[in-house]
């Protein structure tokens, strides 16, 4: 089946708002090539379960695809159009299985060499429709915290080496009570923004007391959804036949009530922790890579104004499929190379909300958790810079606010 | 004045002008180009100012005593934790011991299927291969096992693979019309014949036999020939216990790669031996410090492999090692991966890498900063040793020749 022969029935296992939307915006989505559609449809057909942002982003694509006079709209979606792809892709249910779709599709254009012109066709594609959306005021200027190598006492390594040409460091930060001040900022945020999804605090450990206006996701609280995942998958792979693709296509279908998740919970966020776990990878085993990921797909969906996540040691390496199977004796953790792990992790946040809107407002602070060591990246401040005054961490989120 | 003003105006002094970068004008920023760091890394010369005489022009006598090892890393590793100035310290080896005895080639372009089993394949048949990167299938195309075996009239004992895990057991020959069927290279799979050697049972060093970091719960079924534990005894002259102990002394598979080939260097001295190490490849877990302790294992490891070359009398003198990562990983400013961690975005970082040629009959301290593609390793090998890869899609460096 190809798009043009879309009908609106074909949506009728969406749910509500997504079929709405879709069957509304059928006339477009006719229009629309294969090679692309499937990708959006996987979007759409989520959209009752979105954040907010994500939802607004969908509306707007619609909007500017739908206000397009034909040429136009032929012209931006012509590199998707050049795309070869396989009768086997166009017999696929791509309405109802975009994920697997998108499998297969991926796979052709790697094998038949397209893989650099979808990459290319995509790029263009996202530039032109960020171009043409309507640019965003955000209420409060973007807040990003992170707070790295939790249980290390000391350590020789250059922290901060990636950040430290884009903001000022700091040697005198008076560590006394510092995840509280940092806590609390994000805190009185919250409460003077207050916004669904907008605050958030990832912990990779247990996390510390917290203002309840504060989205909080932490590793230690989804411990029970991580082994209840773990034992699903263990069961996949044991099935005869069971390869890669078809793992990730089962685990991308999975429902939070398929793992016993509370139905009572927030749909959104429910299908958000699920997601990390399959489709992160590392997530299931390392908690630095959680907190990591965790904070790059709520900055990329949820978008928050505040952030603040706190790496905690992940376990000693061990074998992967002995870290995979449940049970077994407490790991050793290795806080030297999570914090390793956790630097990284900051330069990836700080870039991941760099590519979010305002960012030219945007601020960032790091610290080493315990120690008098921090940068802070913000509008005032100069970047490359070294500063020995003392200050507590209150006073540092200020400085980089601006 | 507020307070917080004149904090900052004391903390940092007076204030810069400011642009916002994007991350795309970050990564322009901060990356220098492949051929400066190079060259003020090693302290080596560009390659285009000493064009001369081929060192690889050889008789027929001398090709008959020439030996070829290529090692290749299942697992891609970027410039920034290698080769640039800020990873150099993780590459020791590579940058002060081999990088000035060779030559080098800074960019090394992968156009293929960027994943580890598909990519090894193409590197080791010159063609693109389409194959399932997750099924423990043939190339499609003749390897340079064939061709080395069939054009030269080698026995199987001359051409050998180490390879990490069970879906690399079929590489050393296609199923190519003319080719295959026993033409090609014995396999070495060291994690499958430690699995053997343990005989399944649950051991301490059940760590070393993970098959695969990108797919970490997905095993291939192995298939057709492959190199049994009886031939342990008869090849590597070990007995299970001896095996055993020494794989205990080991930290990863990939120190167990390279205790294999060096016995098949010591008790087989193969001509041609191709060795896939795989430890970087924890990268996939999200794990920044273990991607790191990878590289750094991997670098002393090449570094021991040329050291052992150099004492092996069937080897010292005579022999050529090439040394390439099969691809890199995506690059921390490309808004559809995440970092190091994977190779999906098919970016250019994802995409190029570098080569490094040394030992008999390669020009030592030069840079070579053109491109070349992955696929011109075949039809390299194939001038360098006297055969023909009639199927090879890439072309033969000139440089080598």
């Amino acid at each position: 089946m190809l798009p043009r022969d879309l009908q609106p029935g074909q949506f009728a296992a969406y749910p509500p708002q997504a079929r709405q939307l879709a069957v509304a915006h059928l006339s477009l989505l006719r229009k629309l090539p294969l090679s692309f559609l499937p990708a959006f449809l996987r979007e759409l057909s989520d959209y009752d379960y979105k954040f907010p942002e994500e939802r607004k982003f969908i509306d707007g694509q619609l909007s500017t695809l739908a206000a397009l006079p034909p040429q136009q709209l032929d012209a931006w979606f012509q590199p998707f159009a050049q795309l070869t792809l396989s009768s086997k892709l166009e017999h696929m249910d791509w309405v109802n299985q975009p994920a697997l779709f998108l499998e297969e599709e991926s796979a052709h254009l790697w094998t038949t060499r397209q893989q650099d012109a979808f990459r290319k066709a995509a790029m263009d594609y996202e530039a032109r429709l960020h171009a043409a959306l309507p640019a965003e005021t955000l209420p409060v200027p973007r807040l990003g915290i992170a707070v790295i190598g939790q249980g290390v006492s000391s350590s020789d390594a250059p922290l901060f080496a990636k950040l430290r040409a884009h903001g000022t460091y700091f040697s005198q930060i008076d560590p006394l009570g510092g995840l509280d001040q940092l806590l609390q900022a994000a805190a009185v945020r919250a409460k003077a923004h207050p916004a669904p999804y907008a605050h958030w605090y990832v912990d990779g450990g247990t996390p510390a007391e917290h203002s309840s206006q504060l989205i909080c996701l932490s590793y230690a609280e989804l411990a029970s959804l991580r082994t209840s995942l773990l034992n699903y998958m263990q069961k996949q792979i044991e099935r005869p036949g069971m390869g890669p693709e078809e793992l990730r296509s089962n685990l991308a279908r999975l429902q939070p009530a398929d793992i016993g998740m509370n139905p009572a919970g927030d749909p959104v966020l429910d299908r958000f922790q699920l997601k990390l776990f399959t489709e992160g990878s590392g997530t299931q085993i390392f908690s630095t890579t959680f907190a990591q990921w965790t904070a790059r797909e709520a900055l990329r969906r949820a978008q928050p104004l505040t952030l603040a996540v706190r790496f905690a040691p992940r376990q000693r390496q061990r074998p992967m499929n002995e870290l995979l199977s449940p049970g077994g004796s407490a790991p050793e953790l290795d806080a030297a190379g999570s914090l390793v792990d956790a630097d990284m992790g900051a330069w990836y946040h700080w870039l991941n909300q760099q590519r979010l809107a305002g960012a030219d407002r945007s601020s960032f602070v790091v610290w080493f958790e315990g120690h008098a060591q921090a940068l802070a990246i913000g509008p005032t401040l100069p970047r490359g810079s070294e500063s020995h005054s003392p200050m507590d961490l209150s006073k540092l989120v200020n400085l980089a606010l601006g | 004045m507020g307070r917080d003003d004149q904090v900052t105006a004391q903390a940092c002094g007076k204030q810069s002008s400011r642009a916002v970068l994007s991350p795309r004008e970050i990564a322009q920023r901060i990356t220098r180009s492949r051929r400066d760091f190079l060259r003020d890394a090693a302290h080596i010369s560009l390659g285009s100012a000493l064009m001369n005489a081929s060192p690889f022009v050889y008789g027929a006598t001398a090709r008959k005593k020439r030996k070829v090892i290529v090692i290749t890393f299942g697992g891609g590793a970027r410039d920034q934790e290698t080769f640039a100035p800020q990873g150099q310290e993780n590459i020791p080896h590579l940058l002060n011991e081999l990088a000035p005895q060779s030559s080098f080639f800074a960019q090394v372009a992968n156009h293929g299927i960027l994943g580890h089993y598909v990519a090894t394949a193409s590197l080791a048949t010159g063609v693109y291969e389409t194959l399932n990167n997750f099924s423990a299938v043939p190339p499609e195309h003749p390897t340079i096992f064939e061709y080395f075996r069939k054009d030269l009239r080698r026995p199987a004992s001359d051409a050998w693979v180490v390879a990490p895990s069970n879906g690399f057991n079929r590489i050393g020959e296609s199923d190519c019309r003319g080719y295959g069927d026993g033409s090609g290279a014995t396999v070495v799979l060291p994690k499958r014949l430690l699995r053997a050697a343990t005989r399944g049972t649950a051991t301490d060093y059940e760590h070393l036999l993970h098959d695969n970091y990108e797919t970490p719960l997905y095993t291939p079924q192995v298939e057709g020939s492959e190199f049994e534990l009886r031939q342990l005894e008869s090849i590597l002259k070990l007995s299970v216990d001896d095996f055993m102990a020494h794989a205990r002394t080991l930290s990863s598979p990939d120190e167990l790669s390279v205790f294999i080939a060096r016995r098949l260097m010591k008790l087989e001295a193969p001509s041609l031996l191709w060795i896939t190490m795989h430890d970087i490849d924890i990268a996939h877990s999200g794990a920044f410090s273990l991607y790191i302790d990878g590289i750094r294992r991997t670098d002393r490891l090449c570094a021991e492999l040329w050291a052992a070359a150099q004492s092996e009398p069937e080897y010292a003198g005579n022999t050529t090692l090439l040394i390439l990562p099969d691809f890199g990983r995506d690059a921390d400013e490309d808004a559809g991966g995440n970092g190091f961690q994977h190779h999906r975005t098919g970016d250019p970082e994802s995409r190029t890498t570098w080569m490094m040629v040394l030992g008999a009959g390669a020009r030592q301290g030069v840079v070579y900063d053109h491109p070349v593609q992955s696929i011109d390793l075949v039809p390299s090998l194939g001038a360098m040793l006297g055969f023909s890869p009639a199927q090879s899609q890439g072309k033969p460096i000139s440089e080598l020749l």
